[in-house]
């Protein structure tokens, strides 16, 4: 087995009294796409963003490359490395496109200017979004926007990528041109975890799906596993109530 | 003798004295204004950095919070007025009858003073920001200090502008409250050409005129300052018009993970 990327132990978040994840233990390693499904509130995102440090955890750890990235990893080199894209973009609103995916690198990774340029030119292609360099995000659409979000993420040259809904927030028909950008990342060997609703996604594209329910990983497992023959009734009825929808 | 002989007679005579208060009004308020903004700018950064771990630091960040906090409330809490009597004679009795230069002090005076306002409007802005703003930057590395010069302030700054033009016309009228320490400004000279020349109304009238034409100016300045910061409503498409699907540019030799 290759060596874990990221490795979660008995990870636990409460907002206040309530406690959202109760006890995840879960590992990636590299080159992995990892699919994380399960109704709204089942603690999908927290968990992400528990991975990103945008939230802290109240228990348990996260460990890097075997260090734990509370306590022996400098956030902002962590952060570079376990970069993240958001259901809602969060693009640098006074910046336009080729300035989004710069910052970062100057300011972060203390790359030059013109290198900096390069490298975001470089993947800006790769989303296709190099006629719109010039453009500012409220100028783009939704898919523009997160096409734009994987090519910030991406020049920073990051270890894993972490993907909160990244389609929920589309139009239906821009939903395929960010998929498909999120599938060839996959199949170059970009380490992913990926929070879906998309189931088609989750099926095809990942190595493993994780089904969580009630801040618990209720049941994991390869693609065809999960949803070709659940085991759990949580998961039955998940995917009942989804694909019948 | 009617309204418009008095006002000819006292420009004739004192004109140039009321012009030359308007360069220590202008530059009083607009070094003022700008220090202020600043101080504003400053003291936001600071108020919205994040709760560090580190027990020390956060001793200290709640120390200088509370100083912020005690500086804002006291400036905006008191007369301009007082608080250049303050200020200026507070100065004096501590360093045994030796005044500070007048305009330095005026412009000391009106700084600090549209520091406090501007601390607020700035904090109001940084609010204002969406969260998301915030987690983009945190979620690629970039600290509260890269994020704040490169992605909220430059937001901020577009907001605020009309609240900070406010202060600036403010500023523009309030110097003339400088006048109680003897600053040489608009104002000063208005009453002074009163006094010597018996007509008090068409003095105020032309220091009014005048006044007003500042702000006037200024405000439209602004206005112009605040659509420059807007920028384009098009861009510049680079290559075609049209928008190419994403898998045309994605070659699979080209890893994107290198």
């Amino acid at each position: 087995m290759a060596e874990h990327v990221i490795e979660i132990k008995h990870l636990k978040k409460s907002f206040g009294e309530n406690p959202v994840l109760k006890d995840i233990d879960f590992s990636i390693s590299k080159g992995e796409t990892v699919s994380v499904i399960g109704s709204s509130g089942s603690g999908k995102s927290t968990m992400l963003r528990c991975i990103n440090l945008l939230e802290t955890p109240t228990g348990g750890e996260i460990l890097f490359h075997g260090k734990n990235i509370q306590t022996e990893l400098e956030v902002s080199k962590y952060r570079a490395k376990v970069v993240m894209v958001f259901q809602s973009f969060n693009l640098f609103n006074n910046l336009n496109v080729l300035q989004n995916c710069v910052i970062g690198q100057t300011t972060v990774l203390g790359r030059g200017k013109e290198e900096a340029r390069k490298k975001a030119m470089e993947y800006l292609e790769k989303v296709g979004m190099t006629p719109y360099i010039n453009a500012k995000p409220r100028q783009l659409s939704g898919g523009q926007k997160q096409r734009v979000a994987i090519a910030r993420a991406l020049a920073m040259d990051p270890e894993v990528i972490l993907f909160d809904e990244p389609t929920s927030a589309l139009d239906p028909e821009m939903v395929g041109e960010v998929l498909s950008v999120m599938k060839r990342l996959s199949e170059s060997g970009m380490t992913m975890i990926v929070v879906t609703h998309e189931m088609a996604f989750a099926r095809d594209v990942s190595d493993r799906v994780i089904f969580m329910n009630d801040g618990y990983i209720c049941e994991q497992g390869a693609p065809e596993e999960v949803f070709g023959a659940p085991k759990r009734e949580e998961t039955k009825n998940f995917l009942s109530r989804f694909l019948n929808q | 003798m009617s309204l418009f002989e008095d006002i000819s007679k006292v420009w004739s005579k004192y004109g140039d004295t009321i012009l030359s208060g308007i360069a220590n009004t202008v530059i009083i308020s607009i070094i003022g204004t700008l220090i202020g903004l600043l101080i504003g700018l400053i003291n936001g950064i600071i108020r919205t950095v994040p709760k560090p771990k580190n027990p020390v630091a956060k001793v200290v960040l709640t120390v200088v919070n509370w100083v912020i906090n005690v500086y804002v409330e006291v400036f905006r809490g008191t007369p301009m007025m007082v608080q250049a009597m303050i200020i200026y004679w507070g100065y004096a009795y501590m360093n045994a009858g030796s005044t500070l230069p007048l305009i330095p002090a005026g412009i000391v005076i009106v700084s600090i003073n549209t520091g406090a306002y501007i601390t607020e409007i700035v904090r109001g802005g940084i609010i204002s920001i969406d969260r998301g703003q915030f987690e983009g930057s945190a979620s690629i590395g970039m600290s509260h200090f890269q994020t704040m010069i490169h992605i909220i302030i430059p937001q901020v700054m577009r907001n605020i502008l009309p609240s900070v033009s406010n202060e600036f016309v403010v500023n523009i009228k309030d110097t003339s409250v400088l006048n109680v320490i003897g600053v040489t400004e608009l104002y000063f000279y208005a009453a002074s050409a009163a006094k010597n020349s018996y007509k008090i109304f068409a003095s105020y009238l032309i220091a009014c005129a005048i006044y007003f034409c500042l702000t006037f100016t200024i405000t439209r300045i602004l206005r112009l300052a605040e659509r420059l910061i807007e920028g384009k409503e098009n861009y510049t498409v680079f290559g075609s018009q049209s928008d190419f699907p994403a898998e045309i540019h994605v070659s699979k030799e080209e890893s994107a993970n290198g």
